[in-house]
């Protein structure tokens, strides 16, 4: 399969009070056609900002793009006026956010908000865009939709905002999908819903996915490659499988021990990393997980790591000691009553 | 088995809506709809559910947050929904709470020290400005923070630091029971840890008995001894931890388990998914019999019509459901 999005060494800034927060700090990916990729990390690693930097919707004029490409079937979406990028967006690359009731217009009706894409984008007549949306809505799951069209955003529950923000998403059949956290804000069981309508949607249709996510679990599930970000960078890259079963950087293994598991049993004590996330505006010299890091040695503080191959496979890390990285599975007990050493 | 702490018996809860502006009918929102059990000296039940099934209102009746409209809250053997108010406020000092939001839980114009001194002077647990310092200080240090920190303002701190100042302002009330409400979910995956960790220390420290809220099926496994599953304003299985999560007998319980992604994709591509079809009903207007039965995959005529009791199916192990 062709590469669709090759993204290459984006840096996008955010100017603050407190300095320059470089939120996307030269991070290079790609996603071929048809492909899940997943953006892995926790707040403020970039991964949003990310998203936003390739639909070129970052807040100016405090946040800028200021370097990089991203070529989208070969064309640089840098370089197009703001004309041409309107026709890539919602036509040839669509979003779906985390929260659909703040990014739908709570006083068009749902109707509306669906055909204006399919009128400016496809030509289609009010008549067709309707019947057309009809057919979306039935295509996503939400019963009776020729009494849904006429209804607000308000009239509908989390779940099915946001099955119907994948129906808008989906509506000018773009070749990529921007899901940001597209099930964050839902109940467990909703969530699953949605999770298993995007993929069988993207696969039946041939979309392309890009899933910004900070659940290990759901990464798992339904992503082929997985990027981990830190601190505005790239850390670690591989398969889903090469990432779970052989991480090679002490942040992704740190993340994957961090969490309790449902499928292994109880231990003791969770292994939290220790620490918090470095402020973007006052970046350590080296490797921004340095001071976090066990596996940390002097070259870590002074050199930045670049991301490097990691044995035969696609399979990169950004970590000088990633041969040191090993994901040592602890000898998990389950324990009856509660204890817990000392803190200090 | 050491003695009850906390008893709640038929907890009931409910919310009058609408009759507003426009006269619309008025509705009743059945929150909390019979909710029974009991927490033991020492231990951490854990309360799961998805939003709306009521496990917020049951901590928030429990804390006299909210007034019960029926139903006891027998806590070292007295019933809150009874204690005169003036008798209210020596009952709140032992129980305390932990919110999901540490940042609007704190006050933004007041330092670290003083939010955590504050309660201190309230209630006349510590008196002398310089005792209390030492005492701040002193719980400073139990959850894992400075006393640096003390001077600070909330908004100069991280989530988990913020998180951490909650804990210590609970714990300066020397409380037997915390209600813990979501107290991780609004934090990153790698400090989640720290604070789970935190809470089990302080626990096996001073004895504490919690009360844990939360939807992350995963960290209530972690973190309790027994499980009480809600759905729709009422318990639908409740167990000891490595029953509820080995041998589930709720088809409602069994579905959430499935739900929860696991982070190992081999397993994931093995695994069977049972995909819940439809959405938690309104409690406004919930179905007749079993409140689960428009959505359960097992449901029988019978689901329909029969509202299931709570029952001990096996010593232990709590289920509401006609089939099992």
């Amino acid at each position: 399969m062709g590469t669709l999005l090759d993204v290459v060494d984006l840096q996008t800034h955010f100017v603050t009070r407190g300095g320059v927060v470089r939120a996307v700090d030269g991070v290079s990916w790609d996603v071929a056609e048809g492909e899940t990729v997943a953006l892995v990390g926790e707040s403020g690693c970039g991964k949003s900002v990310s998203a936003l930097s390739i639909m070129r919707l970052v807040a100016a004029p405090a946040g800028r793009i200021v370097g990089g490409r991203i070529l989208f079937k070969g064309r640089d979406l840098l370089t197009l006026d703001e004309e041409a990028m309107r026709r890539v967006r919602g036509r040839e690359i669509a979003m779906i956010f985390q929260e659909p009731m703040t990014s739908l217009n709570p006083v068009l009706t749902i109707g509306r908000q669906m055909t204006e894409g399919l009128e400016t984008h496809l030509a289609m007549t009010p008549t067709a865009a309707r019947t057309r949306a009809a057919e979306l809505l039935s295509m996503v799951g939400i019963p009776d939709p020729a009494r849904r069209l006429p209804q607000y955003p308000h009239q509908f529950s989390g779940g099915m905002r946001q099955r119907m923000m994948i129906a808008m998403a989906l509506a000018c059949e773009p070749s990529l999908v921007l899901a940001d956290e597209p099930t964050t804000a839902l109940d467990v069981t909703i969530q699953a819903q949605i999770l298993e309508l995007m993929k069988s949607l993207s696969r039946r249709l041939g979309v392309a996915m890009l899933m910004i996510t900070h659940n290990l679990g759901i990464v798992a599930r339904y992503a082929d490659r997985v990027n981990v970000m830190y601190a505005g960078k790239i850390i670690e890259r591989g398969t889903a499988r090469e990432i779970y079963a052989n991480p090679r950087h002490p942040y992704t293994l740190g993340l994957l021990r961090s969490v309790p598991r449902l499928d292994e049993p109880r231990r003791a004590r969770l292994d939290p990393i220790e620490g918090q996330p470095p402020d973007l505006s006052r970046l350590p010299g080296g490797c921004a997980f340095a001071p976090r890091c066990a596996f940390c040695v002097e070259r870590c503080v002074v050199e930045t790591p670049p991301l490097r191959p990691i044995g035969a496979s696609s399979h990169v890390s950004a970590c000088w000691e990633a041969e040191r990285v090993r994901a040592v599975r602890e000898p998990a007990a389950e324990r009856t009553s509660p204890q817990g050493g000392s803190r200090t | 088995m050491s003695e009850v702490l906390l008893e709640v018996r038929n907890l009931v809860k409910h919310f009058e809506v609408g009759g507003g502006l426009f006269g619309r009918r008025r509705g009743l929102v059945r929150a909390v709809d019979g909710v029974s059990f009991a927490i033991r000296r020492g231990e951490t039940l854990g309360l799961v559910g998805e939003s709306g099934c009521g496990k917020t209102t049951t901590g928030r009746s429990i804390l006299q947050l909210e007034k019960p409209t029926s139903g006891e809250i027998l806590f070292e053997g007295r019933d809150l929904t009874r204690v005169a108010p003036d008798e209210l406020r020596a009952v709140r000092r032992r129980l305390q709470v932990i919110f999901q939001d540490p940042y609007s839980s704190l006050n933004p114009r007041m330092t670290v020290g003083e939010i955590i001194a504050e309660p201190l002077s309230v209630h006349g647990i510590v008196r002398g400005a310089g005792a209390r310092r030492d005492r701040v200080r002193d719980l400073l240090r139990h959850v894992g923070l400075l006393p640096q920190h003390g001077a600070r303002y909330p908004h100069q701190l991280s989530g988990g630091q913020r998180q951490r100042v909650g804990i210590a302002r609970a714990l300066a009330m020397e409380p037997a029971l915390i209600v813990c409400d979501e107290p991780v979910s609004a934090l990153d995956v790698s400090i989640q840890a720290q604070i789970i960790n935190l809470l089990e220390d302080l626990q096996a420290e001073f004895g504490l008995t919690y009360l844990f809220i939360a939807h992350d099926l995963a960290v209530v496994r972690h973190i309790s001894d027994r499980v009480a599953v809600m759905y729709l304003g009422k318990i639908v299985e409740l167990a000891d931890r490595k029953t509820l999560y080995d041998d589930p007998l709720h088809p409602y319980t069994r579905a959430l388990l499935s739900a929860v992604p696991i982070p190992d994709p081999e397993l994931e591509a093995r695994r069977e998914h049972l995909v819940l079809r439809g959405e938690v009903p309104s409690p406004l207007d919930p179905p007749s019999g079993c409140v689960f039965h428009p959505r359960c995959p097992l449901a029988e005529d019978r689901c329909r019509r029969v509202v299931p009791e709570l029952r001990e199916v096996k010593p232990g192990h709590w289920a509401a459901c006609l089939l099992v």
